[in-house]
């Protein structure tokens, strides 16, 4: 799950990370009042989207004056904002930061996330602040430096003092750094975060370490430990088709392509849509089913499907072992009469009750193409958006 | 011959819940010895044949089981994994899905892997066809053969299974090593223990994208002669960022797209299909020799 800027600062904050004074604003009213509020001088106005790149994208931008922050926050708010991660048709702008501020000596980079290999947290932190993390890794790796968080330690202090010292930290922020590391840490470790990241993390003229950006995501496996973090959640800023699949415990992620696919199993999933790639076509959606399915949810799965107006065909490819090719039948045949279908739907089904399934396709009299294999399946749906490979 | 898993293997099940009661059933249906299962409380009961013990260490020293099938909840699976190990079971299958990541961290330290191997979690479980099945993959489409099976997922797992079965080629044992970033047995210590298994005459290995597992694997299969291998990869078409099912399954930072799994897999000279149909005939080709 991801959060806003605001959110996490605020999260962080309680941890004893140092954060910018700011006001979080949704009309240009109160952005002009933050703004006067805050003191003399320039204010940062940072507008609460998900997604990255916002800088560049217009989303941040030091202003000189409240009536300034008014007539920014007048062009930012209600209006979607187009980052080169937000996708093509951008996410909305409900809300913004608005922050004193701040005189920046060096600008740094510090994050922390699961090392999988080594089943370690580890701390992250680069003398290349602002940047991408995944930019500086891939043109000079040399300047990542990285150090392990052992599951029963934690941090140790001497840890922070090394990756301190060996950002060129003065002595003063070394001890800074010491306490803001470990309390990043802490918030990762207490809020079952997957990425906690502070990108810039400045030092101030006055020579204080500042988070100047943050950013949380969870891992959604935690979730159900921390129910005040449900909260966080903003649905707006997700894919409405992802929310509406989340409610029905399906796994769905859209993509740019033509056929729909509805497949039960990750590594299936995933395969399904490399198999319509290599047979010429591209798949318009991931989407999981999971193992212990039932029609309802098959429905569900099929309606979100449906509702995609890019979606030229539909594939369903099923291996039964727990589930049941009869039950995703059913739940196929009920989605089609409620909601009707106007793309070609194949539909393979294979493995337990694959006889009573597609008994059950053949006997509902809807137009559907049957296949055997996994290819068949694929070969079929890619002529059917007229993409022969 | 097989791996982990024989006709003489001694199961307790943790996590007697519907799901449970319905695996542990076909398990018990394929002939597999489950000889007891760990429910606090219930300890002297009886569900079925099964006694039912307090704890996984009465279990233990009751029945002398040394394999433990885990389906207790996410937010007691941990505590599950730990109770098994302590109390001396060698082979420790975890199946439950959604545990938090941390939780498996601790896990992972904790363990003790000369004493102690971890399938999973969030996986289907291992079969030995024929033999013993410790787990929840479908048992008919498996058939007793000389074919090892590798692979971070389920469903996947089974269409690979049922491609070589059709074609005649049976399984030594398949094992499915879950999709979470944080888990027991990996595809390098898999490959070990086929490599050493003298009833095992390939291996098929089934990786997806995220993490460097793959490329440990590759780099491992380089640096040896050994049996073929026969190597697909899910997820070629996947977005970078997106979590695609799995907790597992994500390119995060540019790192471990597909692309780069299938060059390693390639440098190391082991055989790759593209088309996930291809996975048994290609398993058939490498035993050829062609």
């Amino acid at each position: 799950m991801k959060i806003h800027e605001f959110q996490a600062k605020e999260l962080l904050a309680r941890f004893g990370v140092p954060v910018p004074r700011a006001r979080v604003v949704s009309s240009p009213e109160e952005a002009e009042a933050a703004a006067r509020e805050l003191g003399a001088g320039q204010v940062v106005v940072k507008a609460q989207i998900h997604a990255g790149g916002r800088g560049k994208a217009g989303g941040v931008k030091v202003v000189d004056s409240p009536a300034a922050a008014r007539a920014l926050a007048e062009r930012l708010l209600g209006r979607p904002l187009v980052t080169h991660q937000s996708g093509p048709r951008g996410q909305v702008v409900r809300r913004l930061l608005v922050e004193q501020g701040l005189g920046i000596a060096r600008e740094l980079y510090a994050g922390l996330v699961l090392d999988r290999e080594r089943a370690q947290v580890a701390l992250i932190a680069s003398a290349e602040g602002g940047v991408e993390i995944e930019e500086v890794a891939r043109r000079s790796p040399e300047k990542i430096l990285r150090v392990h968080a052992h599951p029963i330690t934690g941090l140790m202090p001497y840890q922070c003092r090394q990756l301190a010292f060996r950002l060129g930290l003065g002595k003063e922020q070394v001890t800074q750094a010491v306490a803001l590391f470990t309390a990043l840490q802490r918030a990762f470790l207490e809020l079952d975060a997957s990425l906690v990241e502070v990108n810039p993390l400045v030092v101030t003229r006055e020579g204080q370490l500042v988070a100047l950006d943050a950013k949380v995501n969870f891992d959604d496996n935690g979730l159900f430990r921390h129910k005040e973090l449900a909260a966080l959640r903003d649905e707006e800023q997700e894919e409405p088709a992802e929310v509406e699949a989340s409610r029905h415990d399906l796994s769905y992620v859209r993509l740019d392509g033509d056929i729909g696919c509805m497949v039960n199993g990750a590594g299936l999933a995933m395969a399904t849509m490399d198999i319509i790639k290599l047979y010429g076509g591209e798949p318009a959606n991931f989407l999981d089913v999971g193992g212990g399915t039932d029609a309802k949810r098959v429905e569900a799965a099929f309606k979100i499907i449906l509702s995609d107006p890019s979606v030229k065909a539909i594939l369903v490819n099923i291996f039964g072992g727990i589930v049941r090719c009869d039950t995703i039948a059913q739940g196929v045949v009920a989605a089609v009469r409620e909601v009707g279908i106007r793309v070609p739907l194949v539909v393979r089904l294979q493995g337990t009750k694959q006889a009573e399934g597609r008994d059950l396709i053949q006997a509902s009299g809807l137009d559907i193409i049957a296949a055997e294999t996994m290819q068949q399946a694929a070969e079929a749906a890619v002529a059917a958006v007229g993409r022969r490979a | 011959m097989s791996i982990l898993v024989h006709a003489g293997t001694k199961v307790v099940i943790q996590g007697l819940g519907s799901a449970g009661k319905f695996h542990a059933g076909t398990m018990l249906e394929y002939g597999t010895r489950v000889v007891a299962a760990a429910h606090p409380g219930k300890g002297g009961e009886r569900w079925g044949q099964v006694p039912l013990f307090d704890t996984v260490a009465q279990a233990v020293e009751a029945t002398g089981a040394d394999a433990a099938c885990i389906f207790v909840p996410a937010g007691g699976a941990a505590d599950a994994i730990l109770e098994a190990a302590d109390a001396g079971i060698p082979l420790v299958v975890c199946i439950t899905e959604g545990i938090p990541i941390l939780d498996m961290v601790k896990v992972k330290h904790r363990l003790d892997p000369r004493r102690t191997t971890l399938i999973g979690p969030n996986c289907p479980g291992v079969i030995t066809p024929g033999a013993c099945k410790l787990g929840i993959m479908p048992a008919s489409i498996h058939r007793p053969g000389r074919v090892g099976v590798l692979s971070r997922s389920g469903t996947l797992t089974y269409e690979a299974v049922d491609q070589l079965t059709r074609l005649g080629i049976g399984q030594s044992t398949c094992i499915g090593l879950g999709g979470d970033p944080v888990k027991g047995l990996d595809f390098v210590e898999g490959l070990e223990l086929f490599e050493q298994d003298p009833g095992t005459d390939g291996v098929v290995l089934i990786g997806e994208i995220g993490g460097q597992s793959e490329e440990a694997a590759a780099r491992w299969l380089a640096e040896r002669p050994r049996k073929p291998v026969v190597a697909f990869i899910a997820g070629a078409t996947a977005p970078p960022g997106r979590r695609m099912g799995h907790a597992g399954a994500i390119i995060a930072g540019g790192k471990g797209t597909a692309a780069e799994k299938v060059e390693a897999f390639r440098a190391a000279g082991v055989r790759v299909v593209m088309s996930p149909a291809e996975i048994g005939v290609g398993m058939q080709a490498a035993l050829a020799g062609k």
